[in-house]
């Protein structure tokens, strides 16, 4: 079948945005955000922080308190969700239980005015699109979450919208799906050429299929940023413990230069890849994965005991407690190389470290 | 096991083998040769060894090795089938019976038909404007046309109610409970006093326009009025919560897939809300048909199949088999609309599918819509009003329409009280008042307990024949209460269980009435509470009784509050069904009423009316404070995804 859908990506721009309910209840407060055409954004944050609220105007589904929202260039702050020309895929799906998937997918199509001709062969490529052919007929109750999930992308999809908007769109399916799942959202936004917003809480599937990621806490933006540089180079304790977790340390900054910076954790000094201007009171930050532990003693190194040990499968964790305080970390090994109550010189890689400010 | 089954059955045997003259069958007397005595009524006594039986075997049928059986649940499903079975099936079958019997005391199936497809009920020559039309007919365009109206009303009421920001919807869900205190027959009573020969509208306008007043309210015009302003909230009451179930984020996807306000509301809300429409207009069709007081008050000469059927009983004729033969055309009509509900329904899923919920906003209702029902229901509205007005204010006037003086006089007649060693309840009404209190009382905490019982054998166990069960206990709701009352008195009025003209046989009436209710609110409230809690209970060591008992009761605080009180009003307001049982020493409130109304004695039947509201009304106050309202701390997750 020769590919009837295209995209029509725009892009998105939040200037000075905010959301308040009520009185005082701000849920999304004084945004900038710009979205490019084509490219995937997440929306990444812990309950409550206002990411859906700031989907939700995307959408048109909430109109913002001040401020104003653009897509493709144009004003939409004002417009109602109707006359958009954005699509979404629902937390819940919100397929319509009284219609078959065809129907379903051909609502959208319908309102928009377009001939019978075009809307069955829109809708045809859409389910082809998304592995649904042969389900035409079915009413969503039929379906499994997974199906009822596909059916909600090619209803948004086939209307071609300027943005689509996904709402936590596998939070709804089991763990083993998510994986399959995202990854084709990712392929069909890379092949269509889509601009997708999407919205999660788990920070491993932003990782994972975002171009850009938008951390967001207590109704403001915390960073923007590639995965990578979220993860290497995190701007705040927030981001660094949300994003990968990491082991917050006090330290002391000896040095710095142009490409990092020099540190002191109690006796222990080390090179860090970044700088924070000085005068900033600073803490490090430390990843898991980028400690080792040795059973050797060594002068320049920090000193503690095992704690705990557990073994997860593919890899060994570890608690390690000294004057420091606790740390938590991650050692891949396929036989526990320290026993729980033993001394160990701890010392930290280069990547994967890094000074934050308060 | 088999010991408690054989206990059952031999005393059903006895019970049904030997009539009042004797044997019931000739082989019986020619096996036993013929009785000296006749059958009593089953007393107590047998009453215990029966539910003993019924018990040995339920214990035996839990004690058998198979999963999952325990006593408690079988003890409750067996006692619960056997109830309905005898208070609900077996009276239904006898009265089908008699409609087969002839006035010699056989049976024929020709005459049957003959009877049940006479002209005098099927005739339509009102629709081609010659003449008056069948009973059959009559009852039916009525229910047909009541169901419509309050469906669409009440549709309004929950679009304006859930979806619109109207000023005055607090008012209007308060106005809805009203009429549910209320008797039917009294809103009929208030559309003679507006429209009737001395109304005051009719006076008014005939002195304006100097026309003649007519009695065109009396009739099918009137009787719909009021039956609309009766059954109205019942609608409602089924809409608001179909309406508010509507997820909203169906809708806002709607809206995001170009869909404008009014198309949204037409191709989405509209269809979801088809189950909660069909609901309400079967249950407007049945509270029509059903429906006594109105047409016997306002009717003229409309006549309809429940009046017809009392006629039949009460009247000269006293002709049983005819009535049983309307009872069941009447039967007949409910059942198939019943039926024509779940197949319009069809297979399709209304279930919203949804895993973890998105909160979205209830979408606003499109003007077209909104401003149509704003109309519709603040003029109903402002109707209700009068009408209440009328009530209040006829029940202290002289003569209506003819001395409008204010007195209390109705008042006193019926509730005066004097003091001669203590006090004398020398009111006329007393006597039928407190019967009717003691009634009501008495029936309650039994219909909510066996409701709710029921809805928990439904909900939370599972076992064979459960489809079944839920459609039987269900259908009991789908009769309406005339076919009861003429089933009671078939039934009951010999043995083995003999109870017609006392108390307990207007009990047992109301349990089986209102049992429904009693069960959807249980049901309702049970798939609220989560299943785990019962499993977690289980874990703990608990008993079925037990975690019932500690863990459900407990949550259920406000579905007992609901089925205990509706019990009391549906059993103080009733009167399809009463009417039949009433006897000389247990007169209730409104066949009394209606026997004033009878008499054209409207004084004292509002007064007695209004007096019945405000009892119900404390009533509902009194119980609603007493019981307090469940506390639970839940999380609200609305909060959560703003």
């Amino acid at each position: 079948m020769s590919q009837v859908i295209k995209a029509n990506a725009a892009d998105v721009r939040f200037e000075n945005v905010s959301k308040i309910y009520g009185k005082d209840a701000v849920a999304v407060g004084n945004i900038d955000l710009v979205v490019e055409a084509g490219t995937l954004v997440t929306l990444l944050g812990p309950s409550g922080c206002g990411k859906t609220t700031t989907l939700r105007m995307i959408a048109g589904l909430e109109l913002p308190t001040s401020g104003k929202i653009f897509v493709g260039g144009d004003d939409v702050t004002d417009l109602p969700a109707t006359q958009r020309d954005i699509a979404m895929v629902f937390q819940s799906y919100a397929l319509f239980p009284h219609m078959s998937v065809q129907e379903n997918i051909a609502y959208g199509l319908e309102n928009s005015g377009m001939a019978r001709d075009e809307i069955v062969e829109r809708t045809a490529s859409g389910m082809h699109l998304v592995g649904l052919n042969g389900f035409e007929k079915r009413l969503p109750s039929e379906l499994s979450g997974g199906q009822q999930q596909r059916v909600a992308v090619a209803r948004a999809i086939v209307l071609e919208p300027q943005v689509l908007l996904f709402d936590e769109p596998l939070s709804n399916l089991d763990a083993k799906l998510r994986r399959q799942v995202r990854e084709e959202i990712r392929e069909l936004q890379t092949s269509l050429g889509l601009t997708v917003v999407y919205v999660t809480h788990d920070q491993e599937e932003a990782l994972a299929v975002s171009d850009k990621i938008v951390v967001m806490e207590k109704a403001k933006i915390a960073q923007i940023g590639s995965p990578l540089d979220l993860y290497e180079r995190p701007n705040s304790i927030f981001v660094a413990d949300f994003i990968g977790e990491a082991n917050i340390l006090a330290c002391e900054v000896v040095g710095s230069s142009e490409s990092g910076s020099s540190v002191r954790v109690e006796g222990y000094e080390f090179e860090v890849g970044n700088v924070i201007p000085s005068g900033k009171e600073v803490r490090l930050a430390v990843r898991p994965r980028n400690i080792s532990l040795s059973a050797d003693a060594n002068s320049n190194a920090l000193v503690g005991t095992v704690r705990k040990v557990s073994y997860v499968g593919s890899h060994y964790e570890y608690t390690v407690a000294g004057t420091f305080g606790e740390i938590f970390a991650i050692e891949d090994a396929t036989h526990p190389t320290k026993t729980e109550g033993s001394e160990v010189s701890i010392t930290f890689k280069q990547k994967g470290s890094c000074l934050v400010p308060i | 096991m088999i010991t408690g089954l054989s206990t059952v059955l031999l005393v059903i045997a006895q019970g049904l083998s030997i009539g009042i003259r004797g044997w019931t069958t000739d082989w019986l007397t020619a096996l036993f040769g013929p009785l000296d005595e006749r059958q009593f009524g089953m007393g107590y006594g047998g009453l215990m060894f029966t539910v003993s039986g019924l018990m040995i075997f339920c214990h035996g049928l839990a004690s058998r090795p198979r999963k999952g059986a325990d006593l408690f649940v079988t003890g409750a499903i067996g006692l619960v089938t056997a109830v309905v079975t005898v208070f609900v099936f077996y009276p239904i079958f006898i009265m089908l019976m008699s409609a087969f019997r002839t006035e010699d005391g056989g049976g024929s199936l020709v005459l049957f038909f003959q009877r049940l497809f006479e002209s005098k009920l099927w005739q339509i020559d009102c629709l081609i404007g010659a003449g008056s039309c069948g009973v059959a007919i009559n009852s039916f365009l009525l229910a047909v046309s009541v169901g419509v109206i309050t469906t669409v009303l009440g549709l309004c009421f929950a679009l304006v109610i859930v979806r619109t920001g109207f000023r005055f919807n607090k008012v209007l869900r308060a106005l809805s409970v009203v009429p549910i205190i209320t008797p039917p027959f009294v809103i009929g009573l208030a559309i003679i006093l507006l429209f009737g020969l001395s109304g005051t509208v009719t006076t008014t306008i005939a002195e304006w326009l100097g026309i003649n007043p007519t009695r065109w309210v009396y009739g099918f015009i009137g009787v719909m009025i009021a039956q609309t302003l009766a059954f109205t909230p019942i609608a409602f009451l089924v809409l608001i919560g179909v309406v508010e179930s509507v997820s909203p984020s169906l809708e806002e996807a709607s809206q995001t897939l170009r869909a404008d306000r009014w198309t949204s509301f037409k191709t989405v809300t509209l269809p979801l809300i088809r189950p909660g429409l069909a609901n309400a207009f079967l249950l407007g069709f049945i509270e029509s048909m059903a429906d006594f007081g109105n047409p016997l008050v306002l009717g003229g000469n409309l006549d309809v199949l429940s009046t017809e059927i009392f006629f039949a009983i009460v009247g000269a004729q006293y002709d049983q088999s005819g009535a049983a033969i309307l009872a069941t055309i009447l039967l007949g009509f409910t059942l198939l609309a019943f039926y024509f509900q779940r197949f319009w329904l069809g297979k399709k899923s209304y279930v919203t599918v949804t895993g973890k919920g998105d909160s979205g906003i209830p979408t606003q209702l499109p003007k077209r819509v909104a401003i149509p029902a704003i109309f519709v229901v603040t003029l109903w509205t402002i109707f209700t009003f009068v009408v209440y007005g009328m009530i209040l204010y006829g029940s202290v006037v002289e003569l209506w329409g003819v001395n409008n003086t204010i007195t209390f006089k109705h008042y006193i007649t019926a509730f005066g009280l004097d003091w001669k060693d203590g006090i004398v309840w020398s009111g006329a009404a007393w006597d039928s008042f407190w019967t009717t209190m003691m009634i009501s009382v008495t029936a309650a905490p039994f219909t909510a307990a066996l409701g709710l019982l029921t809805a928990y054998l439904l909900t939370r166990q599972k076992f064979y024949g459960q489809n079944a069960f839920e459609f039987g206990t269900m259908l009991s709701f789908a009769i309406p209460g005339t076919v009861i009352g003429v089933s009671y008195i078939l039934a009951f009025n010999v043995p083995p269980i003999e109870i017609t003209g006392t108390g307990l046989i207007l009990v047992i009436s109301f349990i089986f009435r209102n049992m429904p209710v009693g069960v959807r609110a249980g049901i309702a409230s049970m798939t609220q509470i989560d299943k785990s809690l019962d499993e977690s209970s289980a874990t703990l060591g608990a008993s079925t009784w037990a975690t019932l008992r500690h863990v459900i009761m407990p949550l259920l605080k406000s579905a007992t509050v609901a089925a205990l009180v509706y019990s009391f009003v549906r059993a103080m307001t009733a009167i399809s069904a009463v009417i039949f049982l009433v006897s000389a020493e247990y007169d209730m409130a409104t066949s009394y009423i209606i026997g004033r109304v009878e008499n054209n004695d409207y004084g004292l039947a509002i007064a007695y009316s209004t007096t019945l509201i405000i009892v119900m009304l404390a009533a509902i106050l009194l119980l609603q404070f007493l019981v307090g309202r469940t506390k639970i701390g839940r999380r609200h997750s609305k909060l959560e995804s703003i």
